[in-house]
């Protein structure tokens, strides 16, 4: 790695995810240090800049559960030119998608109205809440992903493996051990 | 008998056969791992899953069922057939619904195994998210059906070795399922008991010992540790302790 190349712009999101993800890409600790010498932050939770400019690379956790959700994940592909669906929710959905097979007004009645403890509930309605969608889907059911980074969350190891290897250049390849789905 | 040796070309090397050998078997004993998911090293070939394709003198066949045959040329490890395998193991991941970080098998899984063996990182196509309930009604298993890749290998055990026909698969193509041998279709109301093989053949996280789930921290087993080929090859020497896999 030539530290006089020019730093990769880098941008982050998180859509219906937990941040775990976005922890585990702290848990490379000092690494970050050295990291920094070679990327750096466009829109991201770790800078508070809302929109993402033009950018070589996107790293998204989380799937869509959202219609803003399916805006933010646009606005990121049309920005960044490598696009990354970061950990297990990203790539398959993950544990939001697990409401996938039950009916959205059924799920928000329950939660709402008529679960257990609710007492004068009411479906939330504010025009500034993004509108649910029927099902919670991975990126890949929306826009073009370049790579994939499986785990609940991705290991740090993984995550140092697979932007090592972007920053040099070459075709990220995690090995046995560094891919795992939980 | 001819003391004369067998054997076939496996991606261009010399694999020794004994007669009556499949392809994949042979192919394990001499320390060669061919990815497997409805294979069981203690029951009849199934061939459903077709993650064990192999090429045989250039025509694709499942090396679990194909008798290894002196002379034929086999081919294994080409970029089609690696490509075909992970596709196959993409296809399970999205027909079912598989989240392994809250699934009890993670770690002990033959599905997520080989998806790691093959480096699958991703379903690749748009999942289907079928709509499959659990059932939970017999006191000490729940069934799990989010997850079954159809391999039979649960239908094979109950009727081979418990003899009780608990397990049975119905329907065609997408619609094909699990079903239980009950006119209520609950689990609660077969004969099935915690010690039947059936038990313990799973190749995933379908049919499971309530209670038990996490009593394997996740990170200290049978995957977490070791590599799907690691283990069919030590249990092609003879099957694990437990029965898996
Ligand atoms: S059965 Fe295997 S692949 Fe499916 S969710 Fe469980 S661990 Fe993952
Ligand atoms: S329940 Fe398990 S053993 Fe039975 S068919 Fe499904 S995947 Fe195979
Ligand atoms: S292992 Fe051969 S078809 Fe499944």
């Amino acid at each position: 790695m030539s530290a006089a190349r020019k730093k990769l712009r880098v941008a982050t999101t998180s859509l219906a995810g937990c941040f775990g993800c976005h922890m585990s890409l702290l848990d490379i600790d000092e690494r970050l240090v050295e990291l920094l010498e070679y990327i750096e932050l466009d829109a991201s939770p770790l800078t508070d800049k809302k929109h993402v400019g033009p950018c070589d690379l996107g790293i998204v956790e989380g799937g869509l559960c959202n219609a803003e959700n399916v805006h933010v994940l646009r606005e990121f592909r049309k920005h960044c030119k490598i696009l990354v669906a970061f950990g297990a929710c990203a790539v398959n959905g993950g544990l939001p998608a697990q409401r996938n097979h039950l009916d959205i007004r059924d799920c928000l009645q329950t939660v709402y109205l008529t679960g257990l403890g609710v007492e004068r509930g009411f479906i939330p309605n504010d025009p500034e809440l993004p509108l649910p969608l029927a099902q919670v889907h991975p990126l890949h059911d929306v826009v073009k992903i370049d790579y994939f980074l499986p785990g609940c969350p991705p290991s740090a190891e993984a995550i140092w493996q697979f932007l090592t290897d972007l920053v040099a250049g070459r075709t990220p390849q995690l090995g046995h051990g560094l891919i795992h789905y939980d | 008998m001819s003391d004369e040796r067998k054997t076939f070309t496996l991606d261009g090397q010399d694999v020794e056969f004994t007669e009556g050998q499949t392809i994949l078997q042979a192919a394990l004993a001499s320390g060669t791992y061919v990815p497997s998911l409805c294979y069981h090293p203690e029951f009849r070939p199934h061939g459903s899953c077709k993650v064990c394709t192999v090429k045989v003198n250039g025509r694709t066949t499942a090396s679990c069922t194909t008798p290894a045959t002196a002379g034929d040329t086999v081919e294994l490890a080409t970029d089609d057939l690696k490509d075909l395998r992970k596709n196959l193991v993409q296809f399970l991941f999205t027909e079912g619904n598989h989240f392994c970080p809250s699934c009890e098998q993670s770690g002990n899984c033959q599905l997520q195994a080989v998806g790691y063996e093959l480096g699958v990182v991703s379903g690749h196509y748009n999942p289907l998210f079928p709509s499959r309930p659990v059932d939970a009604s017999h006191p000490d298993v729940l069934l799990e059906l989010n997850r079954c890749i159809l391999c039979e290998l649960c239908v094979r055990a109950s009727a081979l070795v418990d003899r009780k026909h608990v397990f049975s698969l119905s329907g065609r193509g997408i619609t094909k399922h699990l079903v239980v041998n009950a006119e209520s279709g609950r689990l609660a109301d077969t004969n099935l008991s915690v010690e039947d093989k059936a038990m313990s053949v799973c190749p995933v996280g379908v049919i499971l010992r309530k209670r038990r789930g996490f009593r394997v921290p996740i990170g200290e087993r049978t995957f977490d540790t070791h590599t799907a080929s690691e283990i069919a090859l030590a249990g092609a020497r003879g099957p694990t302790e437990d029965g898996a896999p």
